[in-house]
């Protein structure tokens, strides 16, 4: 019999529950208010009474309701149909709730149980499976979806039998397995999931090396994020955040791409249920809509589902990696996941850590980011969770525990800049400070070379050197004055200057700077070490800030000029020219 | 507030505290108002059989006997038509002598608009302030807050924005304001002959502090009224919300909650986004947008205030008085209009994006030059220009006294970026020089 509570307490979304019968930490129940049955989690048992977190408001409960426990921790279900659906941070398709407001106690079912999928088999009768391997496909938007052997199945099952190729709902039995026992267990294209427990269905998990192309060119070509990696962008409010992920989820070279609008502003998810539906995905020509789900606990919804949108949207993830698809996930933003946290515990009363966060924040943090991976799959294909979260640091200081702790696990680190934004040098992502361990890799080197040519990771070391010497030269500018150093320092700083103009700053806005594949991001470099290597002779400094920034503005015009057209290569030409009025001819 | 035939009267009230009061009580409801000897409060806490009220008009003078009655109900406003023109204070009641408006009851701090339910906001409000339509244009369904220190103008510059913009009601809601400034809002709005659109929830410094809280919600019920139900463009005004999250602290720390930065309550951030986040489009043609003011202590903007704010709302505006021109203006640098690439460029002249970039850009060059002239270096002849065109732009467009529409505001533009430069360096794609320079 399930186990049953009464309310004793209720401070805020904080609810105090005396219980009849065992219950799990972090085990579901149901508590009713009225008409309203309110989904909540518990959080910490102590005797007889179980504190749960409510995920919702808790408006008119009262001592003496009752709640009904459900057995099983926070779950989301997992099956085809997720593609273009809009979730809210419990699975619940907001799209199938009446009404312009949000109603309380309205829960949702994720998939469609009507719909017919078109199902291929792939597993044959006999075949020895484990959880997580393939044992059918179906078409979801144009994307193979495979029907796994539930991830909750321990140890090795035969295949007894398989349906034929056919149109099937996700609720009909496509299969048939058996356990060493000789149970039969039913496979549909259902399964459910934890939200809270890593999915281990894959062999290993190998350092990751692949480079997943963004077309920002600062993250690409200078601070490259790989299939698998870990990255998070810390930025005071106004630095450009939501403006470069959604860049990056538009133009990501990934099978899919999952957003968990965290805590943020609703009109931000707004944006991307207006645009993605009309957007190309740039690598197939499909709708960007059709390769995306969005999760969206916007920072009105109620809080404790906040730090459950970022765990339901990873759990997916998983799930389509599993399928052995490259899959990105962008939580914006980490922070109010973090701040979330941060009120329960203040409200549970225990001790505080530092800016009043739990103690175990850094913990948390870890595990979350550790979830991202490239994988070997049993049969030996490969999938990827790439990761990247923003964190929005209290008064922009990036010496706050969110970001510290953050710092201490995603291998890239893309620092945006209040004095960058405020001089609209988009996107304000610090050259110098940012940084990109798998540059470090030598299995990224490897690949690299084999993408690219084996020139590019010498020539990116060789503009991030100048980038800073450029920096340091600005500033003995600063201090010692135009006069005070020699001609040849304003040439130094100027091709700072043209490398920061021409490939760190890139207008998001425009269709055709926005976004520069690799081939053009090569060919741009190529062009800047060109000019950055060359010796030029210049009369004074007057002469060099007006060369260099004829130099820019041709530059800048290529960048908006579509690849390879007329007009691309006349300012090439033009460029070309001008290199050659100045150069100092080779002895 | 009178108590009804059946309901309970409590009167053994266990502890009080300076804005809270624990009685024993049974069947009451999280959230519910009560009245304590005529004064509102609301349940905050339930233990068992032990309830905690914070009684919005402070404890002074209540006894351990006073008379407790629950409401059964959250708290809440009479919306109708009535409403229009009317001032209230922070429980809906009229403070202008009026008669009470007739209406029905609407939950205040009701429930979020389903975010697949929204529009994507799109049309343009226009205010005649280059400062903000050129630089940060706005947008209905945007919530964007002044971001000011508070001996500056923005009460000011908020009423003239109210005024210019095409709204058909607007909602102020005041916290903690002087006296001198609700009666200068009232002069504004009835000198404007536009007191029949205007509904105030008003809240001074001579009211109880904690009643603020009730302010934003009040407000918005009001303007979800009028936004869902009759499909109006309404623009609230909130002044000030620093006083608000300042009430807020004071409750939080009543109830021993441990604080996080800046002695404010953990819980900020959730508390001001679920009043920002009230502004909205709605499909059907109504909408929410709210113009707020967040007053700094000595323009510090990393305090949790202003900080929590800046993470929620879409964009900031500032003021500042520049010296060179004598006059206040928006400041092109820290400003943001987060929502204007929605209309920029679409609602306006194709231009208006990149000349509002390269203005700005050049802008930054003088401010550069500016600190080499103060450290006593010598300037270039493009320093000499960019310090020209910086006090021309300053005076004819960032001013707040400029009152042009948007395309004469670009054309305002490209007359300062040929009188003082060349197309190289103002640096704006060439077709758009092809097309505005001015020869």
């Amino acid at each position: 019999m399930a186990t049953k509570g009464v309310v004793k307490g209720i401070v805020s979304n904080l609810v105090t529950l005396e219980v009849d019968g065992p219950v799990a930490q972090n085990e579901i129940c149901f508590i009713s208010v009225g008409e309203d049955k309110l989904m909540s989690e518990v959080i910490k048992v102590v005797g007889k009474n179980a504190y749960v977190q409510v995920f919702e408001s808790t408006r008119g409960m009262r001592v003496g309701d009752t709640a009904e426990f459900a057995d099983h921790m926070l779950e989301v279900t997992l099956g085809p149909g997720m593609l273009s659906k809009n979730y809210d941070g419990l699975q619940n398709d907001l799209d199938k709730m009446d009404g312009v407001f949000l109603k309380r106690g309205d829960y949702t079912f994720a998939l469609d149980n009507d719909k017919l999928w078109d199902f291929i088999p792939l597993a044959k009768v006999g075949d020895s499976v484990v959880a997580g391997d393939w044992l059918g496909q179906v078409d979801e938007n144009k994307q193979p979806h495979r029907i796994m052997v539930p991830f909750k199945l321990e140890g090795t099952y035969t295949v007894k039998s398989v349906a034929k190729e056919g149109q099937y709902t996700i609720n009909d039995t496509i299969a048939v397995i058996t356990d060493a026992e000789g149970n039969d267990i039913n496979v549909t294209m259902v399964q459910k999931w934890p939200v809270k427990r890593a999915n281990l269905c894959y062999t290993n998990k190998p350092r990751p090396y692949k480079l997943l192309e963004t077309g920002v060119r600062t993250i690409d070509t200078i601070n490259p994020i790989v299939e698998g990696g870990t990255g998070f962008i810390p930025g005071p409010f106004g630095t450009g955040k939501t403006v470069l992920q959604h860049g990056i989820s538009k133009q990501a070279e990934a099978d899919i791409v999952i957003i968990a609008a965290c805590g943020e502003r609703a009109n931000e998810v707004v944006e991307v249920f207006a645009e993605f539906p009309h957007l190309d995905d740039p690598h197939t020509g499909r709708k960007l809509m059709e390769r995306t789900i969005i999760i969206a606990n916007t920072s009105n919804m109620p809080v404790a589902a906040r730090e459950a949108s970022v765990y339901t949207a990873m759990t997916i993830a998983e799930y389509y990696r599993t399928m052995g698809l490259k899959v990105l996930l962008m939580a914006d933003s980490t922070s109010r996941w973090a701040q979330a946290l941060r009120e329960m515990s203040n409200r549970l009363e225990e001790l505080p850590g530092p800016d009043a966060f739990p103690m175990d924040l850094s913990a948390i943090i870890a595990n979350f980011y550790a979830r991202a991976g490239f994988v070997h799959l049993n049969n030996g294909e490969t999938g990827s969770v790439t990761f990247i979260g923003t964190v929005s640091p209290a008064g922009g200081n990036l010496k706050e525990p969110v970001t510290e702790n953050t710092k201490k696990v995603a291998r890239c680190f893309y620092a945006l800049e209040q004095e960058r934004a405020d001089r609209k040098r988009y996107p304000a992502i610090n050259p110098i400070d940012s940084y990109s361990k798998y540059l470090e890799y030598p299995e990224f080197a490897d690949y690299i070379v084999t993408k690219v040519n084996e020139e590019w990771i010498p020539k990116v070391n060789e503009i991030k050197t100048r980038m800073q010497r450029g920096k340091e030269i600005a500033e003995q500018i600063n201090i010692l004055g135009d006069d005070g150093v020699p001609v040849e320092y304003h040439v130094t700083f100027w091709k700072s200057e043209l490398i920061d103009f021409v490939i760190l700053q890139q207008d998001a806005f425009d269709n055709i700077d926005s976004l520069t594949p690799l081939e053009r991001q090569s060919y741009m470099l190529d062009l800047i070490v060109d000019v950055c290597r060359a010796d030029f002779q210049f009369e004074g400094f007057l002469e060099v800030i007006e060369y260099f920034k004829q130099m820019i503005n041709l530059m800048k015009q290529m960048n908006y000029s579509e690849f390879n057209s007329d007009q691309f290569n006349e300012y090439r030409k033009k460029i070309d020219e001008l290199v050659a009025e100045k150069r100092v001819a080779l002895a | 507030m009178a108590a009804k035939a059946f309901q309970k009267i409590y009167t053994k009230i266990t502890q009080i505290t300076k804005a809270t009061c624990t009685l024993k009580a049974t069947g009451v409801g999280y959230d519910e108002l009560a009245s304590i000897d005529g004064r509102l409060a609301q349940v905050v806490k339930i233990m068992d059989d032990e309830v905690t009220l914070q009684v919005f008009a402070g404890t002074e003078g209540i006894k351990t006997n006073a008379e407790v009655v629950f409401m059964g109900k959250a708290p809440s406003l009479k919306v109708s038509e009535q409403l229009a023109g009317r001032f209230f204070n922070a429980y809906g009641d009229p403070i202008d002598g009026g008669p009470i408006p007739e209406g029905f009851d609407i939950e205040i701090g009701g429930p979020s608009v389903n975010p697949v339910r929204r529009k994507q906001p799109s049309e343009l409000i226009a205010t005649g302030i280059a400062g903000i339509d050129l630089n940060n244009t706005l947008v209905t369904g945007q919530k964007i807050p002044f971001f000011a220190d508070p001996d500056q103008p923005f009460n000011q510059v908020m009423a003239m924005v109210a005024m210019r913009a095409k709204s058909d009601k607007i909602i102020l809601g005041g916290m903690g304001m002087t006296n001198d400034d609700y009666l200068y809002f009232k002069n504004v709005f009835s000198n404007a002959g536009a007191l029949d659109r205007i509904v105030s929830f008003i809240n001074t410094t001579e009211d109880p502090s904690v009643e603020r809280l009730l302010i934003p919600d009040m407000s918005l019920a009001a303007a979800e009224y009028f936004a869902v139900e009759k499909n109006e463009k309404v623009l609230v005004l909130l002044t000030d919300m620093t006083n608000y999250a300042d009430a807020l602290a004071i409750v939080s720390n009543r109830m021993d909650q441990i604080p996080s930065k800046d002695s404010m309550p953990g819980s900020l951030y959730s508390d001001l986004a679920k009043i920002y986040e009230k502004a909205v489009q709605f499909p059907e043609g109504g909408s929410i947008t709210i113009i707020a003011v967040t007053t700094l202590s000595g323009g510090d903007i990393t305090h949790a205030v202003p900080d929590n704010t800046g993470y929620i709302t879409e964009g900031q505006l500032y003021l500042r008085r520049d010296s060179d021109v004598g006059k206040v203006i928006v400041d092109p640098f820290r400003s943001l209009s987060r929502l204007k690439q929605l209309v920029t460029g679409k609602k306006t002249r194709e231009d208006h994006p990149q000349v509002m970039n390269a203005a700005v850009r050049l802008y930054a060059d003088a401010a550069n030059a500016k600190t080499k002239m103060e450290n006593g270096f010598d300037l270039t002849d493009y320093d000499m220009r960019t310090l020209a065109f910086a006090k021309d732009y300053s005076e004819k467009l960032l001013a707040i006294d400029v009152n042009l529409d948007t395309t004469e505001m670009l054309d305002v533009a490209w007359e300062l970026f040929s009188e003082h430069f060349t197309p190289a360096e103002v640096n704006i794609k060439q077709s758009l020089v092809d097309k505005y320079w001015k020869k």
